[in-house]
């Protein structure tokens, strides 16, 4: 399985138009696909192997959602793009399909305020359940003086 | 508060909840783990973390390019070079900064020896954790010190500093090697070549540290793909998947050196794994003095003004293999001087979120070894 085969069958599959740079394909789909597409990229394009899942906040263009999976033996990454609507925060959990999606979509929530519909365990994880706000946000006001936390 | 007293009976199968951490010795660091057991076996964990959480994310967003090398190597302090490496080689990824060979070849012996003093480190608090059935855990973590120690000297004498070192910057090195310090590196890599046998005769003869060890949680190979584990772990469970082979940079495609892997999967194979990579860093290092190719240890001049380093618009994912494994950073940039996003991905965080999977079912006294021999640094879980 090349990075231009996965390409090819992802386009096939889900009509997206992938991007191929090297051993990475990079797809972007549409948030109902999500579970799906992640789905295919595990049984079919052999991506067994669970990177990172983080989120980047696009402001007044929503929430993007990334999630980097990798084929070792056959040294192809592929890295799952979706873009909520803006206010939009809700997203499904890939918890059910690698068991690595659990701390990572905690972490989102902790950071990003997405919540993960799903996710067995859906916590805070680095900060404490009774901080206010999710810093990575961009309208995190880093600024304004926060209660030190115990 | 509801306090609750839990009587154990004789049978022991009642549960009774236990809190370990965060301030626990073997925690390497702070972490907390409640841990639910039925007599002496861990029925359940609940891992909490975020003790040291400095939100290196935002700081990267609110720091220039030029200026986050230096709290990079935060994230994993007792691997700091590896850490400014991801981030500089991300830098260079999405600014298209080129590299002097010289300068990449100064980054891989850093790295080497980096591994070296990481591992030494790991050995010794991981011996001093299973403490005296390896009759007098803190021998083993003293001589791993003094070796660590020698280490730290000669990256003192390159950087000036022994912990966090800020010897990358993107584009090249911010130090080139000084007088006599090629000599006192070699001397340095023959003398802990040399011990390595010593150590491995201290823990391999020792009938208790086997018990321990072998058998003790194992981490299958389909998990530890479905988790993401990497570095010693990974390759500890049978998969040879490393990113200086796999997908080379710095150079790395240059020097000749052994992927170790070990099938068992458990705290021995993990062992196994480093002891290996120990003598391969140690003759990456030695490749490293000998080639050392000559030139400018910078692509770009010396940085006076804070924002000079500009990051065209794009995205880029750059990793490097770390003493724990993949240490990765994901970078937005918008074209200004500073970071849109940044990730990190931190090998320690990936591996830890293994012990929930693996913890079940041990015994109390072999959770500590387990969480030794993942070896996770705490700056790098929570960043």
């Amino acid at each position: 399985m090349t990075a231009a085969d996965a390409a090819a069958r992802l386009r096939e599959q889900f009509a997206v138009e992938p991007t191929v740079d090297g051993s990475l394909v990079s797809a972007a789909v549409a948030p109902e696909q999500w579970q799906p597409v992640a789905r295919f990229a595990r049984s079919t394009l052999g991506c067994l192997y669970f990177s990172f899942l983080t989120a980047v906040d696009w402001k007044e263009q929503g929430m993007e959602i990334l999630c980097r999976v990798e084929n070792l033996d056959a040294r192809l990454a592929v890295m799952l793009r979706t873009r909520l609507a803006a206010g939009v925060d809700r997203c499904s959990t890939l918890t059910g399909i690698w068991r690595g999606a659990d701390w990572m979509e905690r972490e989102c929530w902790d950071m990003f305020g997405v919540r993960f519909d799903g996710h067995p365990d859906h916590r805070r994880i680095l900060l404490g359940e009774d901080w206010e706000g999710h810093p990575l946000r961009k309208d995190y006001a880093v600024d304004t003086p926060h209660a030190p936390y115990r | 508060m509801v306090h609750q007293t839990v009587e154990i009976g004789y049978g022991g199968s009642e549960r009774l909840t236990m809190n370990m951490g965060p301030q626990h010795p073997s925690a390497h660091g702070v972490f907390r783990a409640i841990l639910t057991l039925e007599g002496e076996t861990v029925v359940g964990v609940d891992a909490v973390i975020g003790y040291l959480h400095r939100c290196h994310e935002k700081l990267g967003e609110t720091l220039t390019y030029v200026q986050y090398p230096s709290i990079a190597s935060k994230t994993d302090y007792v691997a700091a070079m590896t850490a400014e490496l991801a981030y500089v080689s991300a830098v260079e990824l999405v600014g298209k900064i080129d590299v002097p060979k010289r300068a990449q070849w100064l980054r891989v012996l850093a790295a080497e020896l980096q591994r070296v003093a990481s591992h030494c480190l790991w050995l010794g608090t991981w011996c001093m954790d299973m403490g005296g059935a390896l009759g007098g855990g803190a021998t083993v973590f003293l001589y791993a010190i003094r070796e660590r120690e020698d280490i730290l000297d000669l990256f003192e004498s390159l950087t000036g500093a022994r912990l966090l070192y800020g010897f990358h910057q993107p584009g090249g090195t911010r130090y080139d090697l000084p007088a006599g310090w090629t000599e006192q590196c070699r001397k340095t890599l023959d003398r802990v070549e040399q011990r390595l046998g010593e150590y491995e005769a201290m823990l391999e003869d020792n009938a208790f540290f086997l018990v321990r060890t072998q058998g003790v949680g194992v981490i299958s190979r389909e998990l530890a793909q479905e988790i993401g584990v990497s570095g010693p772990l990974l390759r500890g469970s049978g998969v040879n998947h490393d990113l200086r082979t796999a997908a080379p940079y710095s150079s790395y495609e240059a020097f000749e050196f052994r992927v170790p892997v070990e099938t068992a999967g458990d705290c021995y194979a993990r062992y196994r794994v480093r002891m290996v990579e120990f003598r391969e860093s140690i003759k990456i290092a030695r490749q490293a003095l000998d080639g050392l190719p000559e030139g400018p240890i910078s692509s770009r001049p010396g940085v006076k003004s804070v924002g000079q380093v500009r990051v065209p618009k794009g995205e880029g994912y750059a990793r490097v293999e770390g003493a724990r494994g993949e240490v990765g950073c994901y970078l937005v940039a918008d074209g200004g001087a500073k970071p849109y996003r940044l990730k990190w991905r931190g090998a320690s965080f990936s591996n830890l979120s293994v012990l929930p999977h693996i913890l079940p079912g041990v015994k109390v006294a072999d959770v500590v070894a387990i969480m030794g021999s993942v070896d996770p640094v705490f700056g790098e879980v929570d960043r």
